[in-house]
């Protein structure tokens, strides 16, 4: 397994050192962490792009800065009353935003099952948060490209 | 002594108005002797971001699926499941949840698998008593321990496993996914991909009712006239027929089954819970594709 960004190792691991009832605790915490939209998405909702995998609406913008090592910036919109995809949606956004490309793209797709949030959250419903990183990475591989 | 019942004039046209309450009369009732409110989302975090005074939270997935087998827990942790949130078997409950009450009708339609005498739905659900501003709240209830008989689940009466429907092809049989799905054009509800099945279509000879018909605009069910319409009048429907109501794992339809047999007072219907992700992904069983019915 390639290694993780900082961020997202350091969530992995809180996740896996408390017991199931507890992770349900650290994702809600997570869900209401997950910053607003900045202005320019929040009157364009048009211009984000639909997770259509998660059970709630949600929708995500990637930005790509042009010079360097190309640091991903997210953005996502999830409604209040679905708190689980927030708790998703923010997972990324603490665990990638502001890392370089190549490292986001380097995640493994797989990299969720280490949260252990099957067994609470019922493994269907998982699938949306490795639907949300892969649409991540097709977003920074086409920034990347172009 | 289980609690009087809503005599809202809109509820009392139903065929068991006892099953329904109203959010003016829970808001009233909160905290009456022998009444617990249950929570069940399709959101696993929802309840802890506020809820009804006093609510205890049921979830579906890791409280009444059993954990290893696709079936729902047995008498014994079903048991321990109530008593534990200080329900007896005299205790009115009523559920109310997310998603027009799918989660809280499954609920409900699992009390009745263990015939829990006095189960209720709240009309309307989480988004009405939200969208009125009544009091929700993060506190958790710590409700003392009671007893709970361990009772003998009955998968005969509401509940219909895949031989069952096999033997009931020919007899009605409402699909309550949406259109896309029932057609075979989708392998999922929309919006949900991740839960389909390898094959698409309905089961043979199904009338194609999506749930949603039966819900108003502010979450809570039409009125008897306008069910009788749907399911009577347009759909051909007796109050004797036996019908099978399946969706996609069994939630959507408990919806429809609450409709069909509390409100609408139909005497043998039956809850078909391996629905599509078990039906189409079934070696050999018979589908029809399209938006007809197809023979059987």
């Amino acid at each position: 397994m390639s290694e993780l960004p900082p961020q997202l190792a350091e969530l992995v691991e809180e996740f896996s050192e408390v017991g199931p009832r507890d992770r349900l605790q650290l994702l809600l915490e997570l869900s209401r962490e997950l910053p607003e939209l900045p202005r320019r998405y929040a009157d364009a909702a048009d211009t984000m792009e639909q997770v259509h995998e998660c059970q709630s609406p949600l929708f995500l913008a990637v930005e790509v800065e042009a010079d360097g090592e190309r640091p991903v910036h997210l953005f996502f919109s999830a409604p209040p009353e679905a708190p689980t995809t927030r708790g998703f949606a923010s997972i990324m956004h603490v665990g990638l935003d502001g890392e370089p490309a190549a490292d986001v793209l380097a995640v493994p797709d797989d990299f969720y099952t280490a949260l252990g949030l099957a067994q609470a959250v019922s493994p269907l419903r998982l699938r949306g948060m490795a639907a949300m990183l892969a649409r991540i990475k097709n977003r920074v591989r086409t920034a990347v490209a172009g | 002594m289980a609690l009087d019942n809503d005599t809202d004039p809109k509820l009392a046209e139903y065929a068991h108005p006892e099953r329904l309450v109203t959010t003016e009369w829970l808001a009233q009732n909160l905290g009456a002797d022998g009444l617990v409110v249950v929570e069940s989302d399709e959101d696993v975090l929802l309840y802890d971001t506020g809820h009804i005074p006093d609510a205890v939270k049921v979830d579906w997935h890791t409280e009444l699926n059993d954990p290893v087998t696709r079936d729902y827990v047995d008498g014994a942790r079903f048991a321990e499941i109530c008593g534990e949130r200080g329900i007896s078997r005299d205790t009115t409950v009523v559920c109310y949840g997310d998603k027009n009450n799918w989660w809280a009708a499954y609920a409900l339609w699992v009390f009745s698998l263990f015939g829990h005498p006095d189960v209720r739905l709240l009309d309307g659900g989480r988004a009405k008593w939200v969208a009125e501003g009544r009091k929700m709240t993060t506190e958790q209830p710590m409700p003392a321990p009671v007893e709970y008989p361990v009772v003998e689940r009955d998968d005969a009466t509401i509940r219909a496993f895949k031989d069952d429907v096999l033997a009931h092809l020919g007899k009605p049989l409402v699909d309550v996914r949406s259109p896309g799905e029932y057609s075979g054009e989708l392998l999922h509800m929309p919006d949900y991909p991740q839960e389909g099945a390898v094959r698409g279509g309905h089961i043979p000879g199904a009338a194609s009712v999506p749930w949603a018909r039966a819900a108003a605009e502010d979450a809570t069910f039409k009125t008897r006239a306008e069910l009788e319409a749907i399911y009577l009048a347009e759909q051909g429907l007796t109050a004797d027929d036996e019908v099978v109501a399946y969706c996609r794992i069994g939630e959507r339809s408990s919806h429809t089954w609450f409709v069909l047999t509390h409100l609408l007072g139909f005497d043998h219907v039956r809850n078909y819970d391996g629905s599509w992700t078990e039906w189409g992904n079934t070696v050999r069983v018979p589908i029809a594709t399209g938006t007809e019915r197809g023979s059987t």
